[in-house]
């Protein structure tokens, strides 16, 4: 996402890192110019572009210029704070009634209406929900069928009529939702033109029967100059609460998320990241800001890491990697803990300075691949194999690398990087030191330099685990301790079960 | 003929006329001024980097006194968008025997299957039989879709199940093209990002798969295109393009506020030629696209 604006302003301020010095009347303009262009680019609408460089220049023609800082850094801030403010400042969750919810979805046609309706029906469900689809897209042939059929992967109930108008069929559908158990009515509508006056009538009707709590713009993130006008115009006449940026997934700039943001002062709510139900993201101003300017989003990475990973699991790893019982089962395992987050690249890009670094995608599909080729090779090793890899002697190296489809050399060095890994822990497991935690052991090293690993203090780590933070930093010794917590914790539950099935057996 | 295109592009007509009346009346100067207010027009029709380009061709012919009014840098311009349009093969490309394989793709919510309806609409008022192949196995109900279009437009369909192989379903619609001896054969497909490098390769198969059984289809590769994409359009062609050698743009939703000016850019850059425009949720909202009226119709009121 802003991939190509965060690169081309990188281009601008590498520029003026280089230069250091003060802000001149010059080098300004020229660093505006780039930024203009860049937004122009990147699909921002004209006026917009040009209100937001107009507020830039004023704000850094004014400003001081510190000395412990270098103009372009001092350039940046300031570009940076504007983005915030102009994407708005912090993230706007659905407001959720403790009763009944009801959501209205709207959009031009193609804009994703129906599938976000899933996603966002799977999403609400994860938080305990019980959401009922109204299927009130009477326009585009199967449009109904389609819900029903998202309905059923979803295992959600979907409202449909026959035959009926869409205000009418969204007032049945919202009376039946309580019957039907639920406690959030997500209506789909047809999509339309914002120049469309019957069709936006429609809506407004649907506005004056129904008690919507949410209307929520479904906005094509590859939309151009015109998401002003279409953003606008349902603004205006269904006063929305919130947007949905789709398609975010693709190579789109996405220009338009600041175009619409600005003319409707509507917070984006969701992103729309991928085909599949799970792919709908809580949209993050800040976080956007940072990113496009090339700053990461390491937030984002660590609940994303946090949402995968599970913690004991985690802590069983670093456990084995410590007394040297970590075996090949235990890295495949990681592999696909750190598959399981996303893929390597979309990892990648949330990484302060990996995308000066990489430069281009192709190093982190390579890595997918990579991922994808070590697995092959553990899952062509027997469980024996897998446990002790001492007893892969060249035939069996043979046997592997044919079963793999790969050469000996993958397998060799496969085996090669494991002992490795198990030679560092061994290492570490009597030393403190350096230890990246339970991310993929070396691989998080390796994969994500740009999240601290330092040692910390222990204070700080226990603070940490508290946040649920702890799989990113950990200091060995507090790691031990809290290991051998762990550990007695578990013991201690698994006697109460023990103790338990006693009981329950007696009682028969 | 240019009727429907007038009407939709109305909106359109009436912004760019009214910002470019404006601009080039009352003997303006060609300054900084008038350049960005020239600017201004250009890039709002999604011209992208192109209307530098284009600023740079009227500074240049206003030096060279070929312009020397602001007033001329209307006709300037209108001459100079058409020649960007013009060229190359516009009209639709025929099987020389047989049936006329044309394949369909698009990223999501681009407007296929409703593009494809207006197509079928088009081939059969011209007299031809037309096929539709149902090539979206992976959206729900993308099937039953086409097939209510099928059944309105009284076309037969070949189809297979939802989350089955597309490329199997085409090449069993080539084969009844080619036995029930119709004329076009429309192949529709799932949307997809251009960026998704696997589900490039599916389409990729599916074009292969096309030549099976007729060596030189397709015969058309049409690329449907949102009127209102940004730039990202032009990345779209190029990847398309790349992976299944696009012919032709449909360029749909003509009938908003949105100017499909990213055409111009990807005439510029990719250079596949506009073969026709959807003006409408109608299956006769569609209209061949040539290049002076599209203009006219962007410039003048």
């Amino acid at each position: 996402m802003f991939e190509s604006i965060s690169k081309s302003l990188d281009s601008v301020f590498s520029r003026f890192r280089k230069k250091g010095g003060v802000l001149t009347e010059e080098n300004i303009q020229e660093g505006l110019r780039e930024i203009r262009q860049a937004l122009l680019e990147a699909d921002v609408n004209f006026k917009v572009a040009k209100g937001f460089v107009k507020s830039i220049q004023e704000q850094a023609v004014g400003a001081e210029v510190l000395k412990s800082v270098s103009p372009g850094q001092q350039l940046i801030k300031i570009v940076h704070d504007e983005l915030a403010v102009l994407m708005g400042e912090k993230a706007a969750p659905i407001q959720l009634n403790p009763g009944l919810t009801v959501i209205m979805m709207v959009g031009l046609q193609g804009s994703g209406k129906t599938t976000t309706c899933g996603k966002l029906a799977k999403l609400l469900s994860k938080q305990g929900r019980k959401p009922l689809l109204v299927a009130a897209d009477i326009q585009r042939p199967a449009a109904i069928e389609q819900l029903r059929v998202l309905g059923k992967q979803l295992e959600m109930p979907v409202y449909t009529e026959e035959g009926g108008r869409p205000p009418d069929i969204c007032q049945n559908g919202v009376r039946q939702a309580s019957s039907q158990g639920c406690d959030v009515v997500i209506l789909d509508t047809a999509g339309r033109l914002h120049i469309d006056d019957a069709l936006m009538q429609e809506l407004e009707t649907v506005r004056k029967k129904v008690a919507v709590d949410e209307i929520l713009l479904v906005c094509d993130a590859m939309t151009g100059q015109d998401a002003v006008n279409s953003a606008k115009e349902f603004n205006q006449r269904l006063e929305v609460s919130g947007v949905i940026l789709t398609k975010l997934d693709g190579d789109t700039r996405g220009g338009a998320a600041l175009s619409i943001r600005q003319v409707t002062g509507k917070p984006i709510k969701f992103v729309g990241v991928g085909e599949k139900l799970d792919k709908l993201e809580v949209f993050h101003p800040d976080r956007m800001a940072d990113r496009i300017l090339g700053m990461g989003d390491v937030v984002s990475l660590v609940e994303k890491a946090q949402e995968h990973i599970d913690q004991e699991q985690a802590e069983e790893t670093a456990a084995k990697l410590l007394n040297n019982t970590f075996t090949l089962d235990d890295m495949l395992d990681q592999f696909r803990m750190v598959k399981k987050m996303g893929s390597v690249k979309s990892l990648l890009d949330m990484v302060p300075g990996m995308k000066q670094l990489t430069g281009g995608v192709a190093m982190p599909e390579d890595m997918d691949k990579q991922f994808g080729r070590m697995e092959a090779i553990i899952q062509s090793m027997t469980p024996r194999e897998r446990t002790h890899p001492d007893l892969i002697e060249p035939s069996r190296r043979h046997r592997i690398a044919r079963g793999s489809g790969l050469a000996i050399a993958d397998v060799n060095g496969l085996l090669k990087e494991f002992k490795q890994v198990r030679k560092m822990f061994q290492q570490l497991g009597g030393a403190g030191g350096k230890m990246p935690g339970g991310l993929g052991g070396k691989l998080a090293g390796k994969f994500l330099p740009g999240m601290p690993g330092g040692a910390k203090k222990a204070k700080q780590v226990k603070q940490l685990k508290k946040q649920g933070k702890l799989l990113q930093v950990a200091d060995p010794a507090v790691l031990r301790d809290e290991m051998k917590r762990a550990e007695k914790q578990r013991k201690l539950e698994k006697r109460k079960r023990k103790d338990k099935a006693k009981q329950r057996r007696g009682n028969r | 003929m240019f009727k429907k295109l007038w009407k939709g592009l109305a909106k359109t007509r009436e912004k760019l006329t009214s910002g470019l009346k404006g601009l080039f009346s009352g003997g303006r100067q060609l300054d900084d001024d008038f350049i960005e207010d020239l600017e201004e027009v250009l890039y709002s029709s999604d011209m992208g980097a192109t209307a530098v380009k284009i600023i740079e061709r009227v500074q240049k012919a206003y030096k060279k006194r070929e312009i020397e009014s602001t007033e001329q840098v209307f006709e300037f311009l209108k001459k100079d968008l058409a020649e960007r349009l013009s060229g190359g093969d516009t009209s639709l490309r025929r099987a020389a025997s047989g049936p006329t394989v044309v394949l369909v793709a698009g990223v999501n919510g681009s407007g296929k299957t409703t593009s494809i309806a207006k197509l079928t609409k088009h081939f059969k008022e011209q007299g031809l039989s037309v096929l539709l192949a149902a090539g979206d196995t992976f959206r729900a109900a993308a099937v039953e879709q086409l097939t209510i279009w099928a059944d309105r437009l009284d076309v037969p369909i070949v189809k297979g199940e939802t989350g089955s192989d597309p490329a199997a379903v085409a090449y069993d619609a080539v084969e009844a093209a080619l036995a029930r001896q119709v004329d076009i054969l429309l192949v529709d497909t799932a949307g997809r990002l251009h960026t998704q490098k696997n589900l490039m390769t599916e389409l990729e198969k599916i074009r292969n798969v096309l030549s099976k059984k007729i060596a030189d289809a397709p015969h058309e590769v049409l690329l449907v295109l949102d009127a209102t994409t940004g730039q990202n359009a032009v990345q779209q062609a190029k990847l398309f393009s790349e992976t299944i050698q696009v012919t032709g743009l449909v360029l749909s939703k003509l009938d908003g506020t949105a100017k499909g000016g990213a055409v111009i850019s990807i005439r510029d850059q990719v250079d596949i030629p506009v073969k026709f425009i959807g003006v409408g949720e109608q299956p006769d909202d569609l209209e061949v696209f040539e290049p002076a009226p599209f203009v006219d119709a962007l410039l003048e009121s």
